[in-house]
This record gives structure tokens, sequence and C-alpha cells, in this order.
């Protein structure tokens, strides 16, 4: 018998629409559709508030879809949980610890609730919690509470982890160890759905991503691809005195102007810096903080949000 | 054949996969109960206190209280205590930090997590309800039970009306403190109604809407199993459409409580 994950990707969700009822209704997620392949880190980007829990809580079979469906290992996860649940990985918003039980204690309960849990040592180890085994939930730091989330996560050994901002909270030297072990648990062979708000997390992470915005999707493609589309910036400040007229510069340049000088954007960026320092020589200028970057994911979810911010929401809608 | 051969061991597996998620949910609320010694007190020490205060009141005619007395009112408060309004402040404990959001994304299902976050107060419950009886048999001179199992029954199915209360009752409880507050109606109605006054005390149409609550219905059906009689009327003796109308209360109760539980108990803070 065929299994029905092999026929299409290990999620997949099409049209979803979540809707909260009360205070005058709500609709958190306005129709979104995207699949994850197995053994692939799927990101979704947003803004605090633009839908990525809501999206994730229905993915994860936490509440029923207002509309729409949504498929994890070929199955409904909401109505079908009792069948997926023992294949995934949840990583919720918030912790929801027992503040009066010892992380061996809570891990150990947890371990109670899988099929086939991993030895709990070797789940605290993972995330580098086995010193503070004895010590209470209540005593742990908020980084240590997530490292703890993610041990809870990966006890069950689960072929497919729901992570929701499962780094917020962390220091730098802790984020780099927990992309360590997803990066472990990818080439392991799992398939991660994570949801963050930092960037170089999804630049540095994800296989492909999605970016959303108040409930829907805006873009989607691999890192690359959606930084394809979008210009590099120069920027620099005007030196005192009389400044000669910029040149025309090669490589589509837009200008702008900003505070005390200018920001250009370019399709080339060497081209463009070539031409622009070269004029700077001749004339004996020096340009001032004068910067160019690439065009980044931060960049573009910046642009992003900027030109959706208002009222053209369907317009950068690919 | 092949068919049954697979499933018998499937729901079997079933079955052993919902006692040991049960079995690990219940041993940390364990923990968690021992760790809290007010709830541990209350749990405990009410029934107790209930008892030797409804012992202090004048006898009431037709109310042996002692024996079979004691062992009712020992279980009828041991359901409202240790078990209902216990219940209900860890479930609100569990819901406002977030860990029955948590459980839900577990493996367990629904009435898994219930009966885990209840089962020690369910055990306190039992054993006082065991406690009771055995003291009434061995040091009140109560008789043996003349029906056992129907003893039981009436036990289990008391609990599964308390549980469903209690989980009922959580969804106008925001926090813990508020427990206090929103378990009296249940609390009060049962005392008063549910069967710790014998239904000739009470005025007016009363003695018709207590024999409609779930507690008066264990409460009879407890003494019937202990002593063959109902308390109201010794000399009746084991009547089966008594029985059968106690079970029918008590099964439209269940019904009435899985169907309330599924539409109003919520599983996380009010946002």
């Amino acid at each position: 018998m065929l299994d029905p994950m092999d026929a299409t990707g290990v999620i997949d969700v099409a049209g979803l629409h979540r809707h909260y009822s009360g205070g005058g209704g709500f609709e958190a997620v306005r129709g979104v559709s995207f699949s994850v392949r197995r053994g692939e880190l799927f990101a979704l980007l947003g803004t605090n508030g633009a839908g990525k829990t809501s999206l994730l809580e229905v993915v994860e079979g936490l509440a029923p879809a207002s509309s729409g469906t949504v498929r994890v290992l070929g199955r409904d996860p909401h109505s079908e949980r009792r069948a997926v649940r023992p294949r995934v990985g949840i990583v919720l918003q918030d912790s929801g610890f027992p503040s009066e039980l010892t992380v061996m204690e809570m891990t150990r309960m947890w371990a109670g609730t899988l099929s086939a849990p991993r030895p709990v040592g070797e789940a605290l180890d993972l995330v580098n919690l086995g010193h503070r085994a004895k010590v209470g939930v209540r005593q742990l730091s908020g980084g240590e509470r997530r490292r703890l989330d993610l041990a809870l996560a990966v006890l069950g050994r689960p072929e497919v982890l729901f992570l929701d901002e499962p780094t917020s909270g962390l220091d730098p030297a802790a984020r780099q160890g927990v992309w360590r072990l997803l990066r472990d648990l990818l080439d392991g062979g799992a398939t991660i759905l994570l949801s963050t708000h930092h960037m170089d997390e999804a630049e540095s992470l994800a296989d492909r991503l999605a970016i959303m915005h108040r409930g829907r999707v805006v873009r989607t493609g691999t890192p690359a691809e959606i930084v394809s589309g979008q210009a590099a910036r120069i920027s620099f400040g005007w030196p005192p005195g009389v400044v000669p007229p910029l040149p025309v510069l090669p490589g589509g340049v837009t200008v702008e102007p900003a505070r005390g000088g200018v920001v250009l954007r370019t399709r080339d960026l060497q081209l463009t810096v070539a031409a622009l320092l070269e004029w700077a020589n001749h004339h004996d200028l020096r340009l001032h903080h004068f910067t160019a970057r690439p065009a980044s994911l931060q960049e573009t979810f910046l642009a992003l949000a900027e030109s959706g911010g208002d009222h053209h929401d369907e317009e950068w809608v690919r | 054949m092949t068919t049954t051969a697979r499933t018998v061991p499937a729901a079997l597996q079933c079955l052993r996969g919902s006692a040991r998620r049960i079995g690990a949910l219940s041993r940390a609320e364990a923990l968690l109960l021992r760790r809290n010694p007010m709830a541990l007190l209350t749990a405990l020490g009410t029934p107790i206190v209930g008892v030797a205060l409804l012992n202090a009141l004048p006898p009431s005619g037709s109310v042996p209280l002692p024996g079979a007395g004691i062992a009712v009112t020992l279980t009828a408060f041991a359901l409202l205590f240790p078990l209902y309004y216990n219940l209900v402040t860890t479930l609100v404990a569990r819901r406002e930090e977030l860990v029955l959001k948590r459980l839900r994304s577990s493996e367990c299902s629904d009435a898994e997590i219930l009966i885990g976050a209840g089962a020690p107060a369910m055990t306190i419950a039992w054993g006082q309800a065991t406690v009771g009886v055995v003291a009434a048999t061995t040091v009140l001179g109560m008789a043996l039970p003349v029906n056992p199992v129907l003893v039981i029954v009436a036990v289990l199915l008391g609990t599964v009306v308390f549980v469903l209360l209690a989980a009922v009752s959580t969804a106008v409880t925001r926090t813990v403190e508020m427990a206090q507050l929103s378990t009296l109606p249940v609390v009060v109605v049962s005392m008063v109604l549910g069967g710790l006054f014998p239904p000739d005390m009470l005025p007016g149409p009363l003695p018709w809407v207590a024999e409609l609550l779930p507690l008066t219905q264990v409460v009879d059906l407890m003494w019937l199993g202990l002593t063959g009689t109902t308390r109201d009327s010794p000399g009746d003796g084991e009547s089966l459409s008594g029985i059968v109308a106690a079970f029918l209360v008590l099964g439209a109760w269940v019904v009435a409580g899985v169907l309330a539980r599924r539409r109003l108990m919520r599983w996380e803070p009010r946002k």
C-alpha cells in the first residue's frame, strides 16, 4: 500500500483561512497556501501579528481551519490528531510548564505521553540542559525554558517539527546551538516548519520560506529567489560645500534624498559603485559613511512591510 | 479471522497507550498536589470535617447517621471537595500556566488529559469512600454491604459526573482564587438538596428537584447497595424501578456533562 504522504508534500496547506469569532470577528489567516517537502526546512517569516502563530496552530491540529485544507503526512492534523501526533514534535509560542516541577520531572512526564521517546537524558543533552535536570522549571531563564521546549519537541524522534519562534529569548551562542541541532535533525531526515521574525535565522536555515503579512503569504521561494527581485542599496552623506550633480549611473539606479545625503537602489551593485566612486575621485569628493549593501532578506522584508503598510496589500502579492 | 486476530491486539495496544499516558500525567499531577499543602489539606480534611459537623447535627428522625450514614456522607463530601472543587482549581491552574494547551499538542486525547489531571483527586475521593465503608462495617456496626457492586457503580458514576462538572465549571473560573466562588453553586445545591439532608426535611417542590440532582442519586444508590433500603423509606427494600430511575438521571447528567464540556471548556487562557 502506498503511504499517502509520498504522493504529496509532507505538509500541504491550501486556501487556508482562520477566523476568530467574538469581539466583532477577526480573520487572522486569509487564504494561505504552501507545501513543505520531506527533509526541507520551511520558514514562515513575518512581523508580530502577521498570522504566523494562528496559521501554525491550525497546521499543528490545535485548531480547525475555518476554510481550506491542511494535510500533514497525508492526514488532517485536527480530525486525525491521533494518527498524526505520534509523528510530529511541536514547540508552541508559550512553553506551558507546571512551575512546581523540575526539568527532569517535566521531561519524564512528557516522555510518558509519547509512543517512542528517546532516553530523557539524551534529549536534555541535545539542548545542553543535562546539568539543569534537577532545577525547578520556575528557576529557568527564558532561554533555558525555550531549550527545554525544544528538548520536549524532539523527545519523540518526530518526522515533522513545528517550531513557533524556537529561538526567541536566546542569546547568540544558544541560538547558534539551536541552529546546529536543527541542521542535525534535517540531516537525519526530519522536516521542519518554523516561524521566526529573525531574518538571519530564515536566511541561514531555510530551504524555502514564505513571508507573511496581515494573514497572507506575500512572497514565497528560496531565500535567493526572494532576494533576487530586490535592488541593492548604496547610501552616503554629502560632503560639505558645493557638490556637482550625480552623473547618470548604470544599473537602473533610482535616487532618493535621505537626511544629509542620498540613497541609491541598483540592480547592478558593482557597476554602479564603480561609476559612483570614479565620479567622486574625479571631483575629489569624500563621501561620508559610504555604504554599499547587496539585496538581503532583511532589505526585502523591510521593503515589503513598508510598501504594504497601509493600503497597497494586494499590489505586492506576486 | 485475521481481522479479529489483528484488531484485538490493536485495541489492547490502544488501551495500553492510553493507560501509559494517563499514568504519566497523573504521576506529575500527584507530585504537584504533594507540593501544594493547601490543596492537599482541603482534599484530605474537608470530608472528615464535614462528616463530623453533620454528625453533630440533631438526628432527623429517619436518618440513622452512624454506620451507613457516615459512609455515604463521607463519599458525598469526597465527590464534592477532593474531587470536584480540587479538580476545578487544578484544571484552572494548568490552563492559566498554558499546561493544558501544551498537553493538547501532545499525543494525549482530551479525555486522557482530564482523567490524568483528575487521577490524584479521584484516588483521594475513592480512598475516602473506601475508608467510610470499611469504618462503617468494622467500627460503626453496619452489616456487610448488601450489594457492593451497586455501591461501586454509584461511586464511579458520581465520579464521572463530578469530573465533567469540574471541567464545565472551569469555563466560568478565570483564576484559581475564583474557584472558591465559582464552585459554590454546585457545592451548595448538592449539599442542601443533593442528598446530605434527607428529602423529607426539604420544603415545597424541593424534594422533587432534589431527585433530579446527581448527588441525590449517588447517595440513594449507595444506601441501596449498602443496606438494601433507601434512606427515606427503610421498609421499601431494593426496588428495581428506583435503581433504573437513578441510572437514568445519572446517565442524563453524563450526557449533558459531555456535551457541555465540549462546548464550554477552554484549554487556554482568555486572551
